[in-house]
């Protein structure tokens, strides 16, 4: 069972805010949604290998050999923030 | 001649033959969106001036006996996650709202070197998460057959618009279902591709072990069209094998004659729709009149599948998802330090669906509850993908419902995530295994509404597919 807390906690984790009026709506959607995942605790799954990707690659490695994309400026454009020195302007983290 | 409602197939021989212009093609469709898309809401942002100049110059093509492709002057639409460097990009997200990209995705490149006309961009749930369109910053899109109906999603703008011949074939994405459900629900052919046949570079991911990219269209034979320009191998994408491509127009008549059909019994699930059950159990005399095998196979771990993708997927969107930080691109709010940037922005540029999404996932990731979530559904998938392996000595195809009902109404789920979750219960599997799946139109039900079947075959075997469905629709077209 989610409590309010952690769904805040979680929230926080991921650079969410959630606002007042919609916590206990978010905290019971998780809570039905993470109450279906129960079944499959019922698989057994002793001494099953993990699939986390389906490709059949292994270490795809291309040669190392530098290209120019020719839109550096156009890509740091795109930030909604002041460009200076074709850097990304924003508020000081220190 | 009414041209809009022809296939893609007998739009490029019309005008390959010089019997019309890709510009009155392209004029005639543009009519159709005007006289339909403010019922029905498929487009995020029309190009018609643009898809003038790409009809006029396969005109000019077609004159100087230059022609690209066979699809060159086919008029289509992309699903509004493709990135394009002519017209904004936005994920039907308010965060990337007026978001222009700075480069083409290698798909675009590919239709544009194809000789493709874009009529517009199309709308899809946000970031692709959902199953109806609902969850779209621009309106839900309805559905041809009945605008009281969704069209179905998540790409629910390109099925819509196919289903309502507002253009010769659409590019979707399908991560648990988003190409051949909607396909389902407006009477179309949808094709969703062996995980790594098409490239994703320049396509806005939502769970990148997941996401395909794949066309919609009027029929099997317009979907081997377009796959023939989508498919191979691309530098950008390292998901993408160096496997070879085949013909995919070639093999659409080889006779069905000793294949073997699989009907997995687990797909027929409790409140499966009657009349959705009597088009697939009508699909499997079609096929057996076509002179191929059909039998009973079990693939006992598909009832996992949903929990399993609702956990693999929404870990694989919370990582996606940071990279909209406010701060490189898309919608930018607050102002005082980084935190309060990330925040606001998220708030006011992200729908509810992707926070539930981005949340779940955060949590089945965090500590303490990784083994119990996360690892425990990656061990689940590789029961589901050998339930395949295993169907797969026995049978070449299988043949199964594309989801539980037809078309349900807008607002239908009452803001019930875990019931929208259940559409993709039939679709999910092929995804989480990267197995190739298309939904074929073969039927209607008593109120009209369009009920199609799927098809799934092993990795790499898009043409197997396209075969049976060409021959299966050509049955009851």
């Amino acid at each position: 069972m989610l409590t309010r807390d952690e769904l805040l906690h979680i929230a926080k984790l991921a650079k969410l805010r959630i606002p007042e009026e919609k916590i206990d709506k978010f905290a019971s959607d998780m809570n039905q949604i993470l109450d279906f995942f129960k079944d499959l605790q019922e698989v057994d799954t002793d001494n099953v290998p993990e699939t986390s990707q389906v490709t059949g690659l292994e270490n795809v490695a291309r040669p190392d050999v530098i290209e120019l994309s020719k839109i550096e400026k156009e890509l740091v454009e795109c930030t909604p923030h002041t460009v200076e020195q074709n850097m990304v302007k924003i508020p000081k983290i220190m | 001649m009414s041209l809009t409602n022809k296939s893609l197939a007998e739009l490029s021989q019309l005008f390959r033959a010089g019997e019309v212009s890709s510009r009155e093609i392209t004029e005639a469709f543009i009519t159709e969106i005007e006289a339909k898309d403010g019922d029905l809401n498929a487009f995020v942002t029309t190009t018609f001036d643009l898809a003038r100049e790409q009809a006029d110059s396969s005109d000019s093509r077609r004159d100087q006996g230059a022609l690209l492709s066979p699809i060159d002057g086919m008029p289509i639409t992309l699903k509004d996650i493709v990135c394009t460097t002519e017209v904004r990009t936005t994920a039907s997200s308010n965060i990337l709202r007026d978001f222009v990209s700075p480069y083409d995705a290698t798909i675009w490149t590919k239709l544009k070197e194809a000789g493709a006309v874009l009529l517009g961009k199309v709308n899809t749930d946000e970031f692709t998460m959902g199953a109806s369109t609902e969850t779209s910053a621009f309106g839900v899109t309805r559905n041809p057959h009945d605008t009281e109906r969704v069209a179905g999603g998540s790409s629910g703008g390109s099925a819509s618009s196919v289903g309502a011949n507002m253009c010769a074939a659409s590019i979707g994405t399908d991560t648990g279902g988003s190409i051949r459900q909607p396909a389902h629900f407006c009477g179309c052919t949808g094709l969703k591709v062996s995980y790594g046949r098409v490239s994703r570079w320049g396509t806005i991911p939502m769970a990148s072990s997941l996401d395909t990219v794949g066309p919609l269209a009027k029929t099997p034979e317009d979907c081997a069209m377009m796959l023939q320009v989508l498919a191979g191998h691309d530098p950008k994408d390292s998901t993408t094998p160096e496997k070879p491509v085949p013909d995919y127009l070639k093999t659409l008549n080889d006779p069905l004659k000793g294949m073997k059909i699989g009907v997995p019994k687990e797909y027929f699930i409790d409140g499966l729709d009657p009349e959705v059950a009597a088009v697939t159990n009508s699909a499997k005399e079609i096929l057996r009149s076509l002179g191929a095998e059909v039998i009973d196979v079990s693939l006992p771990h598909s009832k996992y599948a949903v929990s399993v993708y609702y956990i693999v997927g929404p870990s694989e969107i919370s990582a996606n998802m940071a990279r909209f930080d406010g701060l490189r691109f898309g919608t930018s709010e607050g102002e005082k330090d980084l935190q309060s940037i990330y925040e606001e922005s998220r708030e006011a540029g992200l729908g509810d669906e992707v926070k539930r999404r981005i949340l779940i996932g955060t949590y089945a990731l965090s500590a303490g509850y990784y083994d119990a979530y996360y690892r425990k559904a990656q061990k689940v998938r590789t029961l589901i993908c050998d339930d395949f392996t295993k169907a797969f000595e026995h049978v070449d195809v299988l043949l199964a419902p594309v989801s539980p009902t037809p078309a349900f109404k807008v607002g239908g789920h009452g803001g019930d995530p875990l019931k929208m979750y259940l559409e993709d219960i039939l679709t999910i599997p092929a995804n989480l295994a990267g197995l190739p799946g298309l939904a074929v139109p073969m039927g209607t039900s008593k109120d009209g509404l369009p009920i199609g079947v799927q098809l799934i075959s092993p990795g790499y075997t898009e043409e197997r597919l396209l075969q049976v469905g060409h021959q299966m629709f050509n049955a009851v077209r």
